[in-house]
């Protein structure tokens, strides 16, 4: 590797100002270390809306932990759009992301990936990982919140005889599931494997407003390390359950070891953007890159950056990755979630989820 | 949102701070400059206005269309200018046999002209920013021309296109080295105007570094020391990279087949080959028979309307084939390039037959003829400027 690169050295010394890579690109799309791509080996349609894309990442990709997601590039009509996507292999496979069509970038990934087709990437990242010790799990999905738990489920129960998962997983209907089949092969062969189908469409959403139902299903639930994923309003109710459920059981036996006896690790996957609306924005500033903008009070400084064609940072989209990650020289961002105007010369900012408030210079 | 900037910038206002720049897209709607140039002085304000809504209006025309395509441009350009620039050096790396030579140096001359006019140019421009492409964007894009790019970006971006031909303002009127506007005042040294033009064609990149160095605003103070120190570094870098690439590791390897001398041969050759093609592209886009310059009084209170007029009037084009214009970047457009710097330089030619519409309905001049023509008028200026005289409006 060593030696390679030396060899790049002394290559570089004719094709400057270019890399031996750029050259060696023209043959091979996926040598590249400055932009680290994959190519798609298959796509696997899951549901009427939903396909699984896996792909052989080129050099500079580290192996994901199961439950992780990465950034996706993917070009729309010549546009280098990025977002991010759980990974739903097993952890020591190639890497594949299963995703569904809820958005222009989604929906053509589903729809016009083809194998060979080459997607732009960034590493894995993420900490709703498996807990290090093996101990009785539960997990709570909605949707295609199934995906980095499917990773999980994939990665332990066929491997570890001692693994106990419980998975509850909701769905409208049988044929919007996602992995029904292979959920269902899975618990018929593995007796440490559960899982109990939910079909909003015929019993409507699952009450978390008291422990019944939840009960019902895994009576020992405040035994296991939960996780969940799933869209908000699910995440928001489990997690009132659970933190409901710890102060009656530090009232019931207050002590040392009684804080915190139940967890609950969750995956967001979008988050509504509420505050900012109507407020007046600003002469947004991009130093670095020598770009001026008049922005309005409610567009993210990321989508601003954009369509002025600064090279901007980007992730999720939706304040949770910190991928965009921007400093602010001077001026002042509001938080789009919450409405907080804040700014502070030197912090960084989240543009996904930052609007101008006022005049704001960024140093990019 | 509205109102994208482009990198025409000028000079800082008081409440954006220092690094804010009001460019063409802040300037005022309506109104009027202290005085018109005489080829728009039968405008009317409002004339003057609405031209600018009709080229504003054109802008966003192609701004709808642009996408996947021109995305494939760029990149197959780029494509074959790789293979053309690795096959040429390969040929002369067996430069001994003549007809090796020949298709090496011509391969290279084409990849190097290609690389510095379509490609650097025009990325450098940000043309290509919106595809969001590292690799083929403004700010991280590097060229094979001694100059580097983001010296280049400075004068040329910045000053050249805010202050097109404006005397005293835009010192590409003649590069701080030729006497090439009538209003520049004539001194005995400017009887050397042709001999100092025809020694810069085949040394142009080397003529543009120094230029790029701003050492007439060092002088007067404008340029910090430290600011100089920073360029003069990332020259010097530059300067050993490009002569090591050209002049010392290809003639090096082509040793291994005893074609060392060759090589240097055809470096040379391909490197001023593209300095006097460069040349005589860059000179006719402003100096023909029929660009005008311009002075300060018409530019104070400039409207975007009339900041449209100065960039036509003020530029001229190249009439010819498509790959005329291709090996010229496009820079045969000079008029549409200086009215939207930062369009993707393949849809010039579809926006050209409208601009010269418009010209011909306001009745203002639009410049253009056959490359030797547009060279042969840029030339006799350099002449007939070496000698005093001033100009006759």
């Amino acid at each position: 590797m060593i030696r390679l690169r030396k060899l790049a050295r002394a290559a570089s010394v004719l094709t400057t100002p270019l890399a031996p890579e750029d050259i060696l690109a023209l043959f091979n799309p996926v040598f590249s270390a400055r932009q680290l791509r994959g190519v798609v080996t298959k796509v696997v349609p899951e549901t009427a809306d939903s396909a699984t894309i896996h792909f052989r990442p080129g050099r500079g990709w580290k192996a994901h932990k199961a439950g992780q997601w990465a950034r996706i590039g993917v070009e729309l009509d010549g546009v280098r759009h990025w977002r991010s996507y759980s990974l739903s292999a097993p952890a020591g496979q190639d890497p594949a992301i299963t995703v569904s069509d809820v958005g222009a970038v989604s929906g053509v990934l589903v729809r016009t990936t083809r194998p060979g087709d080459v997607l732009f990437l960034a590493p894995p990242q993420g900490d709703f990982v498996l807990p290090e010790h093996p101990r009785p799990l539960l997990m709570l999905t909605a949707g295609s919140g199934i995906t980095p738990v499917m990773s999980m489920i994939r990665t332990l129960v066929p491997h570890r005889p001692d693994a106990d998962v419980v998975l509850i997983h909701s769905a409208r209907t049988p044929q919007d599931s996602i992995f029904h089949e292979e959920l269902s092969e899975l618990a018929d062969q593995f007796p440490n494997f559960r899982v109990t189908h939910w079909y909003t469409g015929e019993r409507g959403r699952m009450d978390f407003g008291s422990p019944a139902q939840l009960e019902d299903l895994c009576p020992d639930w405040r035994q296991r390390a939960a996780y969940a994923c799933g869209p908000e309003g699910f995440l928001d109710d489990a997690e009132a359950l659970w933190s409901a459920e710890a102060a009656a059981h530090v009232e019931a036996a207050p002590g040392p070891f009684a804080a915190d006896p139940i967890n609950l690790i969750i995956e967001r996957f979008n988050t509504s953007l509420l505050g900012g609306a109507g407020h007046d924005g600003g002469l947004v500033t991009f130093e670095a890159s020598d770009r001026e903008v008049e922005a309005d009070g409610n567009t993210p400084l990321l989508d601003v950056g954009e369509d002025a064609g600064v090279l901007m940072p980007s992730g999720c989209r939706m304040g949770i990755c910190h991928s965009c990650l921007t400093p602010l020289r001077a001026g002042h961002v509001r938080d789009l979630r919450t409405g907080e105007v804040h700014g502070e010369p030197g912090q960084l900012i989240q543009t996904c989820v930052s609007a101008a408030a006022g005049p704001v210079n960024l140093e990019i | 949102m509205t109102a994208i900037s482009d990198r025409t910038a000028a000079e800082s206002t008081s409440i954006n701070g220092p690094t804010a720049k009001p460019r063409p897209g802040a300037l005022a709607t309506s109104g009027s400059p202290l005085v018109r140039p005489p080829a728009a002085a039968h405008l009317t304000d409002e004339q003057v206005a609405e031209l600018g809504r009709e080229l504003d209006a054109i802008k966003d025309e192609v701004l709808a269309k642009r996408g996947a395509s021109d995305a494939a441009y760029i990149r197959r350009v780029i494509k074959v200018q790789r293979g053309l620039e690795i096959s040429g050096r390969a040929a002369l790396l067996m430069g001994r046999n003549k007809a090796a030579w020949i298709t090496g140096t011509t391969l290279l001359s084409v990849a190097k002209i290609l690389e510095n006019m379509e490609i650097g140019h025009n990325i450098l421009h940000g043309q290509w920013d919106w595809m969001r492409d590292p690799d083929i964007h403004s700010t991280t894009w590097e060229w094979d021309f001694v100059t580097p790019a983001r010296s280049w970006q400075h004068t040329h971006n910045d000053l050249h296109h805010r202050w097109t031909n404006v005397v005293g303002r835009d010192n590409d009127v003649g590069y701080n080295l030729l006497r090439m506007d009538a209003d520049q005042p004539w001194k005995p040294h400017n009887l050397g105007n042709p001999l100092y033009n025809a020694i810069l064609a085949p040394i142009f990149e080397w003529g543009i570094a120094i230029y790029d160095l701003e050492l007439v605003d060092y002088q007067e103070g404008k340029k910090t020391k430290e600011a100089m120190q920073r360029d003069l570094k990332a020259l010097g870098r530059k300067v050993v990279t490009q002569f090591t690439k050209d002049y010392a590791a290809t003639p090096a390897v082509a040793m291994l087949t005893g074609s060392g001398k060759q090589a240097l041969y055809g470096t040379l050759t391909a490197n001023a080959v593209r300095n006097v093609w460069a040349h005589a592209v860059i000179f006719c886009g402003h100096f023909p028979e029929g660009a005008d310059t311009f002075t300060e009084e018409m530019v104070e209170g400039e409207t975007r309307g009339d900041w449209y007029v100065r960039q036509m009037i003020g530029s001229a084009n190249i009439s010819g084939s498509k790959f005329m214009h291709l090996m010229t970047g496009n820079l045969s457009h000079q008029i549409e390039h200086h009215l939207f710097p930062d369009l993707p330089s393949n849809r010039y030619g579809e926006v050209a037959p409208k601009v010269q519409e418009i010209c011909k309905r306001y009745g203002l001049p639009y410049t253009t003829g056959p490359l030797l023509k547009q060279v042969g008028s840029s030339w006799a200026k350099v002449f007939k400027l070496a000698l005093p005289g001033k100009k006759k409006s």
